[in-house]
């Protein structure tokens, strides 16, 4: 019964959504108060629908309801309630509830936060919302149907995928999600101005916390998906420039520049069409990414539904969606006149050569993901563009990105010296070059670590002295800088927290350019050594758990004679699943990583693969400072109230 | 600044953006690009330029011997097939967790003078039952799997069972 209810309340949020779209929009463009102010309701009503759909979902699966497929293929009675209930959005069919659902939540925010918005933009808003809405919920009813059941009833599930029940990726897909569709109400914002034909400050003060949110949140997705592969694939590495992992990459990339672009919008009414242009590809980007990862079309280690028929639905999304919203720009985009005008040295063209460089990061990355699919189609020939790849083409456009990091916040608006800006830098600069040379000295050869750390310095050096800088530091009484420091709008504090954040996460990369490892095969007793540390085995044994009986080494770690840490790698096996994980035991000291990962076993010896990671954490790390940024930057006064309407933006149009 | 002097600048800075991007992917296509190989591929025409591409088809059943290299690390051998053609792999590392013998595998690595494959990477997907598309490929144009009759037959057939149809490109 539950689950009939759930597809009914789907069914339901699909109609609801399909009136948010026409009324408001309509109301709008007629200037038609009563059905304007009827957005609010409907977004609200739509995610009151969802939400119950999605707790038929989670209910299904926590009682694991055996007669509903999606549970049965995904879940098990023997599973931790945890992954009982993160199994319901670990797969295709859940996700995409959890997707509608967190669309449904964007569009009750803006129904709730937005009351001070002009009425005719709040409905646009709300309209486009619904229509993207309207999509995914046909999607979901047409193709992927969460609540499909089987009958007879299956004696048992089949359990989720091993290498998913882990707490990392539970909140993985939500967070990911969070930043997708959080781009999808920065979309919305631009196709109402499009078809408002106005953009003015207070249209880039509402997109401003909007992409913020949706870029912290896609930060702190990619993150932690990343760290997963880090401990759970046991491959080593925390970046393999997978199809999928592009996928997230390209939305993150795309709203790091609308993040900046929106800021002079807002502040000097300049780069309007530009901003715009920006949002609607940051929510291209992120249909892609959904289309990548679902269709199949490219080949990715984390293989998800490969069923063509879904692939085509999402890719006729995307089509009418990006192709209705670049249609419209095109159409309308001359109506967004630019007011503020600016010379080509000044915070603007900073943040103009920051979107540059960003956009052609992008489009790099944009090239080599979908290159293999078009090669495929166009050529018929096979071929994978792997890391070597990526690294090489987007390493010389990330240089000069960070490089103008730190110069940027400097610069003030519509006209700078940059000479000034570079002088009141000239201690950051020399730090990073000394650090530079230090590291290029110690560790000899490899010159990527050695810049790395350099530009890790130069942007946390930066950062602080931006902050040092607004608050006079060098031109008053230590005291009264300290209170204008404090006293400094969190969103200053919070561009430059999140700045730092990625040098930390620079320092972190570079430190993994330095990480050695190596492959020995151990019996009980015998040791090995790596990175001046003594690893010594000392038994291997069977260990049970609640779905899994696993073989665990100990790996006893010396560091002259005193011992540092022990290590328990295991090898996994889930019989419901009938597969093998590994389960990389990693001792860390924020300075480094010791990892161990336990591999086959052949006559009496294990083979091990060790691993030294210096500065690993920092990667992960530094993504949360860059969102711990974002909260700040979002808890400024200024992002919570909302600009007064300028004149002229009355209720109708 | 007038306004069309700086949209002609916007334009420029642009071009320049997009004109380095394209620059430095096609550079780096040049030396990066990643070719897939089956076995019958090989056969057919060696890679001569010695650079390092991706070999796939399925690890054929019984052939997995564990082995010490010459360096003292750990390492596996096994024979990759698609069919009419097999080449053996040789691998000093941690095999994947769904490294199975008789189930589809994609390898990247060089040739070595031998006419074998010493592999740098060994790739196995998170779900058991998923085929690697360009195994899947390689095995219908070797003409001994249609995917649409169902899964594949049991690798240890491959090398005798008769062609089911008729060899592709």
């Amino acid at each position: 019964m539950i689950p009939e209810l759930g597809h009914f309340a789907l069914a339901l949020a699909c109609a609801i959504a399909l009136f948010q779209t026409v009324v408001p929009i309509w109301g709008a463009q007629r200037g038609a108060a009563r059905a304007m102010a009827l957005a609010p309701a409907l977004a609200t009503a739509q995610l009151i629908a969802v939400a119950a759909g999605f707790g038929a979902l989670i209910w299904s699966f926590v009682v694991n309801d055996t007669t509903v497929s999606a549970v049965v293929a995904n879940s098990h009675s023997a599973k931790p309630l945890l992954y009982k209930i993160s199994g319901a959005w670990g797969n295709h069919e859940g996700s995409m509830v959890l997707w509608v659902l967190i669309l449904a939540l964007c569009g009750g925010a803006v129904a709730g936060f937005g009351r001070n918005l002009p009425s005719a933009l709040q409905a646009r808003v709300i309209g486009v919302l619904g229509a993207i809405a309207v999509g995914f919920h046909a999607f979901i009813l047409l193709t992927s149907n969460p609540f499909d059941r089987v009958w007879p009833p299956a004696a048992e599930g089949q359990g989720l995928n091993p290498v998913l029940q882990d707490p990392g990726l539970a909140f993985h897909p939500p967070l990911l999600y969070l930043g997708y569709v959080g781009y999808a109400v920065t979309f919305a914002f631009a196709i109402a101005a499009l078809l408002e034909g106005r953009v003015d400050a207070a249209w880039g003060r509402w997109v401003r916390p909007w992409s913020l949110a949706a870029w912290s949140f896609l930060t702190l997705g990619i993150a932690l998906g990343s760290w997963w592969a880090y401990y759970e694939l046991g491959w080593g590495g925390f970046w393999f420039w997978d199809p999928v992992e592009n996928a997230s990459l390209l939305p993150w990339l795309a709203g790091a520049a609308l993040l900046h672009s929106a800021i002079v919008v807002e502040k000097r009414e300049a780069l309007k069409t530009w901003t715009v242009l920006l949002a609607i590809l940051a929510f291209a980007m992120s249909l892609l990414g959904t289309f990548l990862v679902r269709s199949g079309v490219l080949n990715s280690v984390h293989a998800f539904a490969n069923d063509p028929a879904r692939g085509l639905f999402i890719l006729v999304l995307l089509m009418i969606y990006v192709g209705g919203a670049f249609a419209l720009f095109g159409w309308r985009a001359g109506r967004l006149a630019p007011i503020g005008i600016f010379a080509p040295v000044s915070r603007e063209g900073a943040l103009v050569l920051n979107n540059l460089l960003l956009c052609s990061i992008l489009a790099v990355v944009l090239v080599g993901t979908l290159y293999p699919m078009f090669a495929d189609i166009l050529m018929g020939a096979r071929i994978s563009v792997g890391p070597p790849f990526f690294n090489s083409a987007t390493a010389p456009l990330a240089l000069p990105l960070v490089a103008a990091m730190a110069v940027g916040p400097m610069l003030p608006w519509k006209r700078a010296g940059l000479f000034g800006a570079l002088q009141r830098l000239w201690w950051a600069m020399a730090a990073a070059l000394a650090v530079a040379l230090i590291a290029l000295l110690l560790t000899g050869s490899p010159v990527w670590p050695a810049i790395g750390f350099g530009a890790a310095i130069w942007v946390v050096a930066g950062a602080a002295a931006d902050i040092l800088d607004r608050s006079g530091a060098f031109r008053t009484t230590a005291r009264n800088a300290f209170n204008r420091a404090r006293n400094l709008p969190r969103g200053a504090w919070g561009a430059a927290l999140a700045h730092a954040g990625l040098g930390v996460t620079i320092a972190g990369m570079a430190g993994m350019g330095l990480a050695t490892d190596t492959l020995v095969a151990l019996r009980p007793g015998e040791r090995a050594r790596l990175a001046g540390y003594e690893w010594r085995l000392e038994s291997v044994r069977d260990v049970a758990g609640p779905n899994w009986s696993a073989r665990r080494a100990t790996v006893t770690v010396r560091d002259a004679g005193a011992t540092v840490t022990v290590l328990e790698p295991e090898r996994r096996s889930f019989p419901v699943a009938r597969m093998t994980t590994t389960e990389a035991a990693i001792h860390t000291n924020i300075f480094r990583d010791l990892y161990a990962v336990l591999g086959e076993e052949r006559d009496g010896a294990a083979v091990l693969r060790l691993h030294h990671n210096p500065l690993a954490p920092w990667i992960w790390l530094g993504a949360l400072v860059m969102a711990a940024g974002g909260a700040l930057s979002l808890s400024d006064r200024r992002a919570r109230v909302a600009a007064p309407a300028p004149k002229g933006a009355t209720q109708t149009v | 600044m007038t306004r069309k002097r700086r949209r002609l600048m916007m334009l420029g800075l642009c071009a320049l953006g997009i004109g380095t991007a394209t620059a430095l992917t096609l550079t780096a296509f040049q030396d990066n690009l990643v070719f897939f190989r089956s076995p019958s591929d090989i056969a057919r025409e060696a890679p001569r330029d010695g650079r390092a591409f991706r070999l796939g088809g399925l690890v054929e059943a019984g052939s997995l011997t564990r082995e010490t290299a010459a360096d003292g690390r750990p390492a596996a051998r096994f024979r990759v097939t698609d069919g009419p053609h097999t080449i053996t792999v040789t691998y000093a590392g941690v095999l994947p967790d769904l490294f199975r013998e008789g189930q589809g595998v994609v390898a990247l690595g060089r040739l070595t003078p031998d006419g074998g494959f010493r592999a740098s990477e060994v790739l196995a997907r998170h779900d058991e039952t998923y085929m690697p598309p360009e195994v899947a490929d390689a095995l219908r144009r070797s003409g001994h799997w249609n995917p649409s009759q169902g899964a594949a037959p049991p690798a240890a057939t491959w090398n005798t069972a008769p062609r089911s149809t008729r060899a592709g490109g």
